[in-house]
């Protein structure tokens, strides 16, 4: 039995959220062969994964109408993980390996949470802000918890609101950054109509949400799970008891993919041109990945991008000024939510770093490259490989990440070995 | 003006600095010369499987002594060399190999290392996760595993507690008691020793020694998948092959819980990228003896070079022409293994004191005999 897949397409476009379905849409038409991959059950991506389809009034909505009614393949609960040739792709199902050969690749892999460590941060009922929301939309019951929401980033006002409507009791926001930092993104929001509004709807909802911007989570507290949260302002301490911390410091693009392909970066951030196309021809790259700057700038880069890998310039152009208008925004964003330097002292030698090989900030000081410490103390070996791990290390030592290698995600090993069924196979010591 | 050290040291590979221990504590001023992460060239890469090995009189002779070596340090390393007696199985498909399961069998026993041959049913009482239907296999007990670039680590800080140095920098010329470096500084020595592993002719031209590739696949913890580090025979394919790509069924238990798969050896691979056809060709042997790895999860694969010699030996000893420079290289496969011992013979070489084996086979200046491949890592 051969279970390998293999699949041609014009263009393939990687990530089924804002920018990839954004993409597809662009670039679907009658002679073209349009596929969207994601590794996920349904499309959607972080934002619209649990109401893809379910609610027609959602924006989402309207996207999946237009996916639906366009000659789109999709491609769920595929996990791309090597690009082992040019204009090739190899994914894992459960089925088994996929080749995925494509003409032109959009980009679309969007962002993760970055997690920052601080003592008591592995307590159980400690999450990622966007992980709390998403198990709330699961079925986690939530109403009259008490629940602290601190970090950085838009993505902490979105999940405050959601949570309140779903009749948690949010104590507060704490904002790492502070309000001076804040202040010139917020007018550059508030001239923005669309944003204006959406800021409003945030603040009404939010209404009785304290959002205490300069204050951070320093300890975290509790016997087997968390009971308290203490948070600083660098100066002040208060200790706040609560069922829940929803913790992220802003967003990290989901950059493997992207590396292991070879395309350049600045900044961490896939490098574009003004049609979305890469430093390399053919491949393009949208969304989160190209800088943070949420869900309309995901979907305009998307649009563009699937404009241009099929042709369709002057439709892309017409896009330009709303580009630069939103890579502004994505700017003005980075400096907002940038992190403050204190984040770097709050491990203690104890604190763990590196959850999947349980290494200490202790052990890890003494270091001078990520490599050094990952050799020595195992940080970043385990089953992450450093996609959680590395991003910290990154920002509290100032080791940059080592370079990809795939498999970019675990994959089966009968999978990586192009399996063949093993029992119709010939030792090759026999003779 | 006399130089400021006994002996320079060139790579904190885990030959380097089982090197610089000895000779730091037999007294000598000691520096080690590495640019890099301790353990950072094939030590990092490598499979840390302690195993005694029988291809030559000579190299049962060394990895025999530093497995004991090894044995007698193994209470005082700490938790994070991960060291655990495992044992090897050499594993027999069929009955020819059974033969060598016997003949091995006698050679161990003769030499004092417990053995026990394992038929078709007691191989699967060992390691259920293996293929029904293997001929059997011969259990060596006192084989180890362990994680090498912490083990080079605990021997180069016992180095430095006796008072050796590391020069942060690489060397780019050493011959006649003075080392250059890649800062422009020079530094003198009544000695050099090179240790530099798979790179050890960049700097002393010449040498028979050049880099075999291998790779590695690393899964996610599978606590109990395998107890026993587990190796082909491979006897009926070795006999042939020269110089050709090949690989081989090895798979390790690591502490973690992890399973270490290899191994895959190629000349003339100077990339230390991935070779999908190779990593494919070791993954389908590996299944092919153990199923039900299909199902693991892989979580990181890499390369390493081995620093290969002719005769499969290593070069321990005096340079033929340069009467200051002293190499410690070619450990191919089994530098891990043989690192102790190296250390103890050059130590042994330098201080003019007894060598606890015949250092001949050893010595730079031998003539050289190529030898078959063997199967392991
Ligand atoms: C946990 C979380 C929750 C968030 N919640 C909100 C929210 O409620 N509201 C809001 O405005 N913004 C939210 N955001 C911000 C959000 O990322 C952006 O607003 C927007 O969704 C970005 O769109 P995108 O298409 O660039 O990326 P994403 O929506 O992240 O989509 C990328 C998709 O690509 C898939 N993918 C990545 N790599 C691979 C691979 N190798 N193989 C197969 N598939 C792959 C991912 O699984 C994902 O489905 C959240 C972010 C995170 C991290
Ligand atoms: C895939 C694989 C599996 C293996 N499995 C096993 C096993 O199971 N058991 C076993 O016993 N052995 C095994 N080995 C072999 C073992 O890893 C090596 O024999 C051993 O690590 C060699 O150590 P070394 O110190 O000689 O070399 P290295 O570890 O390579 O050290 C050489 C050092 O020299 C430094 N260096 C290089 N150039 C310069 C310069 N110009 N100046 C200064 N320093 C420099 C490097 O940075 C490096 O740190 C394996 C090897 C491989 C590749």
């Amino acid at each position: 039995m051969c279970n390998a897949h293999t699949h041609n397409y014009d263009v393939l476009i990687l990530g089924g959220g804002p920018a990839g379905i954004a993409a597809a849409s662009a670039a679907a038409a009658p002679h073209t062969s349009v596929a969207i991959v994601d590794e996920n059950p349904t499309l959607g991506g972080q934002i619209w994964r649990n109401s893809f389809a379910a609610d027609v009034s959602d924006p989402a909505a309207h996207w999946y109408q237009r996916i639906q009614h366009s000659p789109i393949t999709r491609l769920h609960d595929l996990r791309v993980f090597h690009a082992p040739s040019p204009g090739t792709l190899q994914a894992e199902a459960g089925n088994g390996l996929h080749t995925l050969h494509y003409k032109k690749l959009i980009l679309a892999t969007g962002a993760r949470e970055r997690f920052l460590p601080f003592p008591g941060w592995t307590l159980p009922n400690i999450m990622g802000a966007g992980a709390l929301q998403n198990m709330v939309k699961s079925g986690l019951p939530i109403t009259g918890k008490r629940i602290v929401i601190a970090g950085s980033g838009p993505l902490l006002i979105v999940v405050a609101a959601y949570l309140k409507k779903h009749h948690a009791r949010v104590i507060c926001i704490c904002e790492q950054a502070p309000l001076r930092q804040l202040l010139p993104f917020a007018k550059g929001v508030i001239t923005n109509t669309e944003k204006l509004s959406q800021a409003l709807q945030y603040r009404l909802q939010l209404l009785t949400v304290p959002y205490r911007a300069g204050w951070w989570p320093a300890i975290a507290r509790g016997q087997s799970q968390l009971e308290t949260i203490t948070v600083t302002d660098g100066a002040r301490r208060y200790i706040i008891p609560c069922d829940y911390l929803a913790c992220g410091f802003h967003l990290v693009p989901n950059i493997e993919l992207p590396s292991l392909l070879g395309c350049s970066q600045s900044n961490g951030f896939v490098k574009v041109d003004t049609t979305q196309q890469t430093s390399i021809p053919g491949i393009y790259a949208a969304g989160e990945i190209t800088g943070i700057g949420g869900l309309e700038k995901s979907i305009l880069e998307g649009t563009i991008a699937g404009y241009s890998a099929t042709g369709q310039s002057t439709a892309a152009q017409q896009l330009s000024a709303a580009r630069s208008k939103s890579l502004r925004f994505a700017s003005a964003m980075q400096r907002a939510f940038a992190l403050r330097p204190e984040l770097r002292r709050l491990p203690a030698p104890s604190t763990l770093v590196c959850r999947c090989e349980d290494v200490p900030h202790s052990h890890l000081v003494s270091h001078s490259s990520w490599r050094s410490a990952k050799l020595h103390t195992r940080c970043g070996m385990g089953s992450c490989q450093g996609r959680v791990c590395g991003t910290a290390t990154e920002f509290l030592y100032g080791w940059p990440s080592e370079s990809v290698r795939p498999p970019i995600l675990p994959v089966r090993l009968q999978t990586l070995a192009q399996a063949e069924d093993p029992a119709s196979q010939e030792l090759s010591t026999a003779i | 003006m006399t130089p400021a050290y006994d002996a320079i040291i060139l790579g904190a590979g885990i030959v380097g600095a089982a090197c610089a221990m000895e000779l730091a504590q037999a007294g000598m001023r000691v520096a080690i010369v590495e640019p890099g992460v301790i353990g950072g060239g094939a030590t990092g890469a490598g499979m840390g499987h302690i195993v005694v090995m029988d291809d030559s009189p000579a190299q049962l002779a060394l990895t025999h002594h530093s497995q004991q070596l090894w044995d007698a340090l193994a209470p005082k390393l700490p938790a994070a060399v991960e060291y655990e007696t495992t044992g090897t199985i050499w594993v027999a498909t069929h009955s020819r190999e059974m033969e060598e399961v016997a003949r091995k069998q006698a050679l161990y026993t003769a030499h004092g290392i417990p053995v026990r041959t394992l038929d078709t049913a007691a191989l699967l009482r060992e390691e259920p996760n293996l293929r029904p239907g293997l001929a059997g296999g011969l259990l060596v007990p006192s084989d180890a595993v362990l994680y090498p670039p912490s083990a080079a680590d605990y021997l180069l800080q016992h180095a430095l507690q006796s008072g050796a140095t590391i020069i942060p920098h690489a060397a780019t010329h050493a011959a006649e008691g003075k080392v250059r470096l890649d800062s422009g500084g020079t530094i003198a020595a009544l000695r050099i020793i090179n240790a530099l592993g798979a790179s050890a002719a960049s700097i002393t031209p010449g040498l028979p020694v050049h880099p075999r590739k291998g790779h590695l696949v690393i899964t996610d913890r599978a606590p109990g998948f395998a107890r026993r580090q587990l190796v082909e025979l491979g006897y009926v394919r070795s006999a042939g092959s020269g110089t050709t790509d090949c690989v081989a069924f090895n798979v390790q238990p690591r502490k973690t819980g992890q399973v270490l798969i290899g191994s895959s050896r190629q000349y003339n691979a100077i990339s230390n990228s991935i070779d999908y056809d190779i990593l494919q060709r070791m993954l389908q042997q590996a299944r092919a003896y153990i199923p039900a790895l299909d199902h693991l999860s892989v979580i990181r694969t890499w390369t390493g070079f081995r620093a290969a010699t002719p005769d499969k030996l290593p070069l321990i000893g005096p340079h033929h022409a340069d009467p200051t420079l002293y190499l410690a290289t070619g450990h191919e496969g089994l530098g891990i293994t043989t690192a102790l011992a190296t250390g103890r013979l050059l130590r042994a070489i330098l201080t003019g004191t007894n060598p606890f084996i015949p250092i001949e086979p050893y010595l730079p200046a031998r003539s050289f005999t190529p030898q078959p491949e063997n199967a392991h890592a």
